[in-house]
């Protein structure tokens, strides 16, 4: 194997692991909290068009991912209302997102089908970014580096600050947390709108970064494997970070032996691989028993104060 | 002023029954101002999708047609709901249902007998509950969050109907077409209206839908299936296995969205394409919700949403509305109906703030 390939392998990795690292820390956010939101892949793809749209319509790749933030957390926010202010079901309300940010998404797209903007590429200079061996560490979107510093940032957040214990208090015993006096609605609606900007960055990181370009259903079910990863990751910051590069692998293993016409297995067999290797891993996780005590103890659980 | 929510000692039966209602009128409410705002015909979209179908007589049968599939998944869905089973993935099962009995239409190709057509609805139903059975067997075996592993296996049953499709079951003698011979007449569902294209998957689905009624309402494992879900903790005292309860509900989740593959295969496709999944399966959730999990309230919400197939493609050959639009009405309908779910459990009162300040 030439070093070039290697670095290309590695650089198609880091693309196909970055954008489900971002959606499923901001879920783990969220379940940390207590809440389940399974609207995750309709965030991404309400985020996708809008940071394409205002990328397309302004000329400004940053503009378009905080449009596209706000995008995403303003759908996290309906959720929040639905689920957390009106006691919805979580699940019924999480699937109704996703159909409708697929619609939506699809609907605000129309226009925007068959347009190109420029990658939200490297911002270092060409001498690092398109150097032949140094590009492995200097060729990416900024976004890439600000989904790791996330993941650390998360990780502390959780882990050591004060605001974090609080969180994981709420989501462990909504009851408990209630009777000392923090807020349990507004701690989960903050919680519910950082997953939601979460997941903006991470539908933009496909229309802008990997396909620079609008299709309907671009993310084509990501988010899902990002639920999934979450619940790999026994709910833990490092660990997802693993994880997500682990699932980049085995997705970036499609796409290259596609590219290499490798033809022992149907090409069907390598475009399901993804989310049959998704069931594998959940099984031998959730065999172990880990997965029911890590989940935070009021997941999907609604909560009313019975003041 | 505030909106103060006040818990009903009971859950209001009356709310209960109207909310549905309340969702649709507010989903065509809203969808009007949202659509005009987007810059289309807000009024002639809600016009089209909503009552066009229902003032036009021709369109009937469409409609008939429509929500045969709907009303048949969703019943299943239903009961796996009640049962805080979350069966998400109806729409691979829908799409095994219909491999599987494809499968019995081209091992039968070129015989004929009144047989064939109803051993492919058991071949459909047992494929259908077969490709639900593996979320059942990793749940209960593994404790594998059902919602995640049934939605993985709709992706895989989508490559699995792509790769029949392109290989082993393309038709040789269709042009290289990714799809499968035209079935032949004892393998088509025959019209019980005649000069309609009403099949008679139509009145099979409304005779599951009442059958489900009669399970759910008079036998023991339909009050199992309730208990289970509503009260976890009582239904483990009286005796009640959680895992079959489990397996019960996934097996007859996907065993109907099997045999409503099928039924769309044999009726509207007659052969089995890429194209199959339409996202029926996704759908039959909102019809779920809407029926409010009970199969005869699933009959009307399946024809409600079947509205807004029909009327959403008048829409788009009329007014050249997209036809992403109808997916968004759908969403709406559901987050109304959960939204509104709230006056069921309680009573909304609205009051002055009690102090300045006070607000928070």
């Amino acid at each position: 194997m030439t070093d070039s390939l290697l670095i290309s392998i590695i650089m198609t990795i880091v693309g196909a692991a970055t954008p489900i690292l971002l959606a499923a820390l901001g879920e783990l956010v969220a379940e940390k909290s207590g809440v389940l939101n399974l609207g995750l892949e309709g965030m991404m793809l309400i985020g996708a068009v809008t940071g394409f749209a205002v990328t397309a319509t302004t000329g400004s790749a940053p503009l378009g991912v905080v449009a596209a933030m706000i995008a995403s957390a303003a759908s996290a926010g309906l959720f929040g209302f639905l689920t957390l202010t009106l006691t919805a079901n979580q699940v019924a309300t999480g699937l109704a997102l996703t159909i409708f940010g697929i619609g939506l998404s699809a609907l605000a797209g129309g226009n925007y089908v068959g347009q190109t903007v420029d990658v939200f590429g490297s911002v270092f200079p060409a001498s690092l970014a398109e150097h032949p061996v140094l590009r492995v560490v200097f060729g990416y979107s900024p976004l890439v580096y600000v989904s790791v510093l996330l993941v650390a940032g998360v990780s502390w957040f959780l882990r050591k600050s004060r605001a974090g214990l609080i969180l994981r208090a709420v989501g462990e015993s909504d009851i408990s947390a209630h009777s000392i006096g923090y807020p349990v609605i507004a701690v989960r609606y903050m919680a519910v709108l950082f997953g939601g900007a979460m997941a903006g960055i991470a539908g933009c990181f496909y229309s802008l970064v990997l396909t620079p370009m609008w299709a309907e259903q671009l993310t084509a079910g990501r988010g899902w494997i990002a639920l999934a990863l979450v619940v790999f990751a026994g709910w833990r910051p490092i660990r997802l970070l693993l994880g997500a590069y682990l699932f980049g692998a085995v997705m970036t293993l499609e796409l290259h032996a596609k590219a290499a016409g490798f033809s022992l297995v149907a090409p069907e067999f390598l475009a399901a691989m993804p989310y049959l290797a998704t069931i594998a891993v959940l099984a031998v996780i959730s065999a172990r028993k880990a997965g029911k005590l890590l989940a935070p103890a009021c997941l999907g659980k609604p909560f009313k104060p019975s003041s | 002023m505030l909106i103060e929510l006040e818990k009903r000692k009971e859950p209001s039966t009356a709310m209960l029954y109207l909310t549905p209602f309340i969702a649709v009128i507010a989903t065509m409410l809203a969808g009007a101002v949202i659509f005009t705002l987007m810059g289309l015909d807000g009024l002639g979209a809600v016009r089209k999708i909503f009552l066009a179908p229902l003032v036009d007589s021709y369109k009937w049968q469409d409609l008939g047609v429509k929500a045969a599939p709907l009303i048949l998944i969703g019943v299943g869905l239903a009961i796996g709901f009640r049962a805080n089973v979350w069966n998400i993935g109806a729409e691979g099962q829908y799409v095994m249902g219909g491999l599987a009995g494809t499968g019995v239409a081209l091992a039968t190709w070129g015989m004929t007998g009144w047989w064939i057509l109803p051993l492919m609805c058991i071949a459909g139903i047992a494929g259908g509950a077969a490709y639900a059975g593996i979320p059942a067997f990793l749940k209960t075996r593994l404790n594998v969050n059902e919602i995640l592993s049934s939605l993985m296996l709709t992706y895989v049953a989508i490559q699995v109907l792509y790769y029949l499709m392109r290989g082993p079951w393309k038709d040789p003698d269709g042009f290289n077409f990714p799809q499968t011979r035209l079935f032949s007449d004892d393998q088509i569902l025959p019209t019980v209206v005649s000069g309609t294209v009403v099949h008679l998957g139509v009145p099979l689905a409304f005779a599951v839908a009442v059958a489900a009624w009669l399970v759910m309402t008079r036998s023991v494992f339909g009050f199992q299936i309730r208990v289970v879900g509503a009260a976890p903790a009582a239904a483990r005292y009286g005796g009640f296995n959680t895992n079959r309860t489990i397996w019960a509900a996934l097996l007859a989740g996907g065993g109907l969205a099997g045999f409503a593959g099928i039924l769309e295969a044999a009726g509207p496709f007659g052969q089995m394409v890429p194209q199959f999944p339409t996202g029926y399966g996704f759908t039959a959730i909102i019809v779920a919700f809407l029926g409010r999990l009970h199969p005869i309230g699933i009959v009307l919400a399946g024809i409600i949403l079947a509205v807004t197939y029909v009327g959403g493609e008048l829409a788009q050959s009329s007014i050249g509305l997209p036809a992403a639009a109808t997916g968004v009405f759908q969403a709406m309908m559901l987050f109304f109906l959960l939204a509104t779910d709230v006056l069921v459990k309680y009573r909304v009162r609205f009051a002055a703030p009690a102090r300045a300040g006070d607000a928070t």
